[in-house]
């Protein structure tokens, strides 16, 4: 769904199509960078609640993060590559959440683990920032409440194949994109009032509404 | 400190009385009520409104102005002790007829007793939504009062320090546990999200911690400014 | 930090002379041949007190030690510790507000999340609390099942605290071997209710689903096997020097201030007042089981230490005798006004179908009235207090969080102490945010 210009998820192209007009050394390049990237993110957990225990679940023995090069957890920004971002969000997170992002240099993921995280989960009330793509570029949503170690580690992976497909030829990957200066939002406020409207039947469970 | 501390157990003021069991067949109404309520009855004529015991809990309903002397009486007195407060809080019901209830709930540990103490604060926009705070007898009352102003409004007069715990201090919104306060909140999704960005958390000092005079002269200029021009503190 | 209290250790690290300092080998310096000791530095008394102002220091919201997003202020005399002030209301999401927005069956799934290491803790607490607000007794087999749900939640919340406190002291393995065990809960968890943390397992009148075929073998085979992973961690920390020396005379409460404070738990219990729930108000026929209740006499970190390390076997004690005990028969209270009906009989009598679609679309409604039942979660004493008012969402729900009035204590208890004491104290308060901010 991510509301950021991304257009390099062109999946027809790929390093051995011929006369895709990408030089082979730029190809090899591209592949090393990607395979080094992907190979040792660092997350940095931004972990507030259930799903934070599930995360540090996948990092312990069983399901074991090391594996995929995600053991170092990096809990200061200036050392991470991805910010999982594991729990709900309240308002009074907000700010909190969007300076941890800014202050991760490039290159940068995020990934948003659990329904509370993409989209303000069961909470749909005064407190909750319904969905951190509101405040954050997302690349890659987990869902579940909380998602299983499996769920989460099968959107880490994921977000490996996303990371492996870019190329340094697009310079647009690793913008930052600016905050409107009128309204200090992220993205414009008719799109996060309808992204947060509560839909289908969330809302009228019971014959009172609400 | 280096005595090791002498065990304490609970219900020792009351050797006689039988072992605690699970309590089954609650009636909804009526049945034997706490003794504190009784003793507080003699000794608070008029201080005590109503008794009313339901599914075995002894609700008393007390008299604001009296208050801090009942709960200091119920705190002091040897054949009360109750020595630990498990709760405030307050209850809004849904008809306007009916007043805002706040709600202390005490224990005495020496005598394993559970009380419910009320005061009933009628909405009708002419009674100050303000009762004593029992901070001075029970320490544990400072977040818990904090969070009940934070949530209904009720000011605990005499608390140290009265300020919103869990929403941020500038929130404009209102209080969020009232009755007229809808689920989602009085402004659009946007605009919470904005004056929640806009809320910069390091600005979010409280006065005891800059009346460190040292680290008030560090501050960034424009902070100062701002703190000075009262920033830090809510409604 | 204080020498007076003295244990035992297996590998005496102490290092440290008469008067706090450091043990220092002697300084040899070879000069043309010649060995000189030089001089060791000066006692503390004759050197000069070095002024310096304060500094305010913040640690989190986001910190791997805060055990969540808290946010603590600290006025710092150099390393020292002269005032803490907390924030918290990071994690606040409306709990309370959306309870009164939910019917008692739909609110079970918010416990959950509230208390999140105590899930089915939390939802155990919660149905007590509605039945005795809607006046309903369980049955017998439903009131041992929820003892053993209990139980198994104060076995891994414990494990967490163990687990993320050994880390923020510097063990990183017992970590591991806690999750674990952890895991191992957790699939008896899925194999009886489908979830492993947010469980629901619950329901106002009993539970969700009875025990599959086999759970009990398994939990036999847990309560056999996790005492050895409790006495392992037990051989690495309790003798040990660093252990000890981060942890003893650290936070100190004394009984009266804990009573006063609000504390309860293992918070309150380590300082000497033997206050457990289970055993001073009693709830599911807790007076029953045989169990000890552990107290500490020091008030400090390494006594926290030692009564949660002791409830945990307490915990598998009780276990095994609620496993022993389990009887046969319904799961399921036998009212028709709060318990759906089985399918079948839903299906095809049309009463049933009747109290079905009403509990359904309305919901269950209790008579009018309130009730405040506490439960002895992991943390202290955690109650929910429901106010009805005769419909079928709850006009007050509040929760009672114990983590919340144990953490207004950390302003005191950490006066006085270093920065990395801090870190140690707050890791043996046990918070969850979930539940302090709600």
């Amino acid at each position: 769904m991510g509301l950021t210009a991304r257009p390099s998820d062109n999946l027809a192209r790929t390093d051995t199509t011929p006369g895709s007009g990408e030089s082979w050394v730029a190809t090899r390049l591209d592949f090393l960078v990607n395979w080094g990237r992907a190979g040792s993110l660092w997350p940095m957990p931004f972990g507030t609640a259930c799903c934070a225990i599930e995360f540090m679940a996948t990092a312990a023995s069983r399901f074991d993060l090391a594996r995929f090069g995600m053991e170092r957890m990096s809990f200061s920004p200036r050392q991470a590559d991805v910010l999982i971002c594991a729990g709900r969000v309240p308002f009074k997170l907000a700010p909190v959440l969007r300076r941890i992002w800014l202050q991760m240099p490039q290159p940068k993921w995020c990934i948003s683990m659990g329904a509370c995280a993409s989209s303000g989960g069961m909470f749909d009330n005064y407190a909750v920032v319904q969905g951190i793509d509101t405040i954050i570029p997302v690349d890659v949503y987990v869902p579940g409440c909380p998602p299983r170690p499996e769920g989460l580690l099968y959107g880490i992976l994921m977000l490996q194949e996303k990371v492996k497909r870019e190329r340094m030829s697009d310079t647009s990957l690793r913008n930052e994109m600016d905050p409107d200066p009128k309204s200090g939002l992220y993205i414009p406020p008719q799109a996060i009032d309808e992204l947060s409207e509560p839909f289908g039947n969330s809302v009228h469970q019971t014959r009172s509404g609400l | 400190m280096s005595a090791p501390f002498p065990v304490v157990i609970p219900g020792r003021a009351a050797p006689d009385a039988p072992a605690p069991a699970t309590p089954k067949q609650l009636p909804n109404r009526g049945g034997p009520a706490n003794p504190s309520a009784d003793a507080l009855r003699a000794k608070f004529q008029g201080g005590v409104v109503r008794v009313e015991v339901i599914w075995g809990e002894t609700n008393v309903y007390v008299d604001r102005a009296r208050l801090f002397d009942i709960v200091q009486w119920l705190h002091d007195d040897p054949s009360q002790r109750y020595d630990y407060l498990s709760d405030v809080t307050a209850v809004e019901y849904r008809d306007p007829e009916q007043p805002l209830e706040v709600v202390w709930h005490l224990r005495s540990l020496p005598y394993r007793r559970f009380l419910r103490l009320k005061v009933e604060l009628p909405r009708d926009g002419k009674t100050l939504l303000e009762v004593p705070s029992v901070w001075s007898i029970y320490k544990g009352a400072d977040w818990l009062e904090r969070e009940c102003y934070d949530m209904f409004g009720i000011r605990f007069v005499g608390h140290p320090d009265l300020r919103r715990i869990l929403m941020w201090e500038q929130y404009h919104e209102g209080f969020p546990l009232r009755k007229d306060f809808p689920l989602r909140g009085r402004f659009s999704r946007a605009e919470q999200l904005r004056q929640a960005l806009a809320a910069n958390p390091e600005a979010r000092y409280s006065m005891e911690e800059l009346t460190v005079a040292q680290a008030f002269e560090d501050l960034p200029e424009a902070m100062r400014k701002r703190l000075k021009g009262g920033e830090r503190t809510g409604e | 930090m204080s020498t007076k209290r003295t244990v035992d250790v297996a590998i005496g690290t102490s290092g440290l002379d008469e008067q706090g300092r450091p043990r220092r080998a002697p300084l040899t310096v070879t000069e043309g041949g010649t060995v000189t000791t030089l001089e060791p530095p000066p006692a503390l008394e004759d050197a000069l007190e070095l002024e310096g102002e304060h500094m305010l220091i913040n640690i989190g919201p986001q910190h791997p030690a805060t055990h969540g997003v808290l946010r603590l202020v600290l006025e710092l005399d150099g390393e020292t510790v002269v005032r803490c002030i907390p924030h918290i209301g990071y994690l606040h999401c409306g709990f309370e507000k959306i309870g009164e927005y939910r019917q008692y069956n739909q609110v079970i799934p918010w416990t959950d999340r509230e208390d999140y290491l105590n899930s089915i803790g939390n939802n155990v607490a919660f149905a007590l609390g509605a039945e005795r607000l809607f006046g309903i007794e369980i049955t017998p087999r439903c009131t041992v099942l929820r003892v053993i749900a209990m139980e198994l939640s104060r076995i891994i919340s414990h494990l967490v605290w163990l687990g993320t406190t050994c880390i923020d002291i510097g063990a990183f393995t017992p970590f591991l071997w806690a999750f674990e065990q952890r895991e191992r809960v957790y699939e008896l968890l899925e194999r009886w209710v489908g979830a492993r943390l947010t469980t629901s397992a619950t329901r106002v009148g009993g539970m969700a689903a009875d025990i599959p075929v086999g759970w009990m073998d398994q939990l036999q085979h847990f309560i056999k096997t996790f005492p050895k992973t409790v006495d392992e961690i037990d051989r690495v920390l309790t003798t040990n020097g660093i252990w000890v020396g981060r942890t003893v005379g650290l936070g100190v409460m004394t009984g009266d201030e804990a009573v006063n404070y609000g504390l309860s738990g293992p918070m309150l219990r380590a300082s000497g007042v033997a206050f457990d729930v289970r055993r001073d108000f009693p709830y599911l026929d807790y007076e029953t089981y045989d169990f000890e209740v552990p107290v500490g006499t020091h008030g400090d970190v390494y006594d926290r230490y030692l009564v949660r390390m002791e409830e945990l076997r307490q915990s598998t004690r009780i276990l095994a005798q609620a496993a022993a005990r389990l009887p046969d028969g319904p799961v399921n209270a036998d009212d028709h006004r709060v318990v759906l009906p089985p399918k079948s009989k839903a299906m095809s009598d049309m009463e049933s179908m009747i109290h079905h679609f009403k509990q359904v679309m309305e919901g269950p409604r209790p008579p009018l009235g309130e009730s405040y039942v506490a439960v002895e979660s992991p943390k202290g004493e955690k109650g929910y207090y429901m106010v009805s008012d005769g419909t079928a969402k709850p006009v007050r729900w509040r929760i009672r969080p114990p983590s919340f009035v144990n953490l207004s204590a950390i302003g005191k208890m950490v006066e006085g102490h270093l920065l990395s004491d801090v870190i140690a104290i707050n890791a043996s308060i046990d918070i969850v945010m979930g539940e302090i901010d709600r």
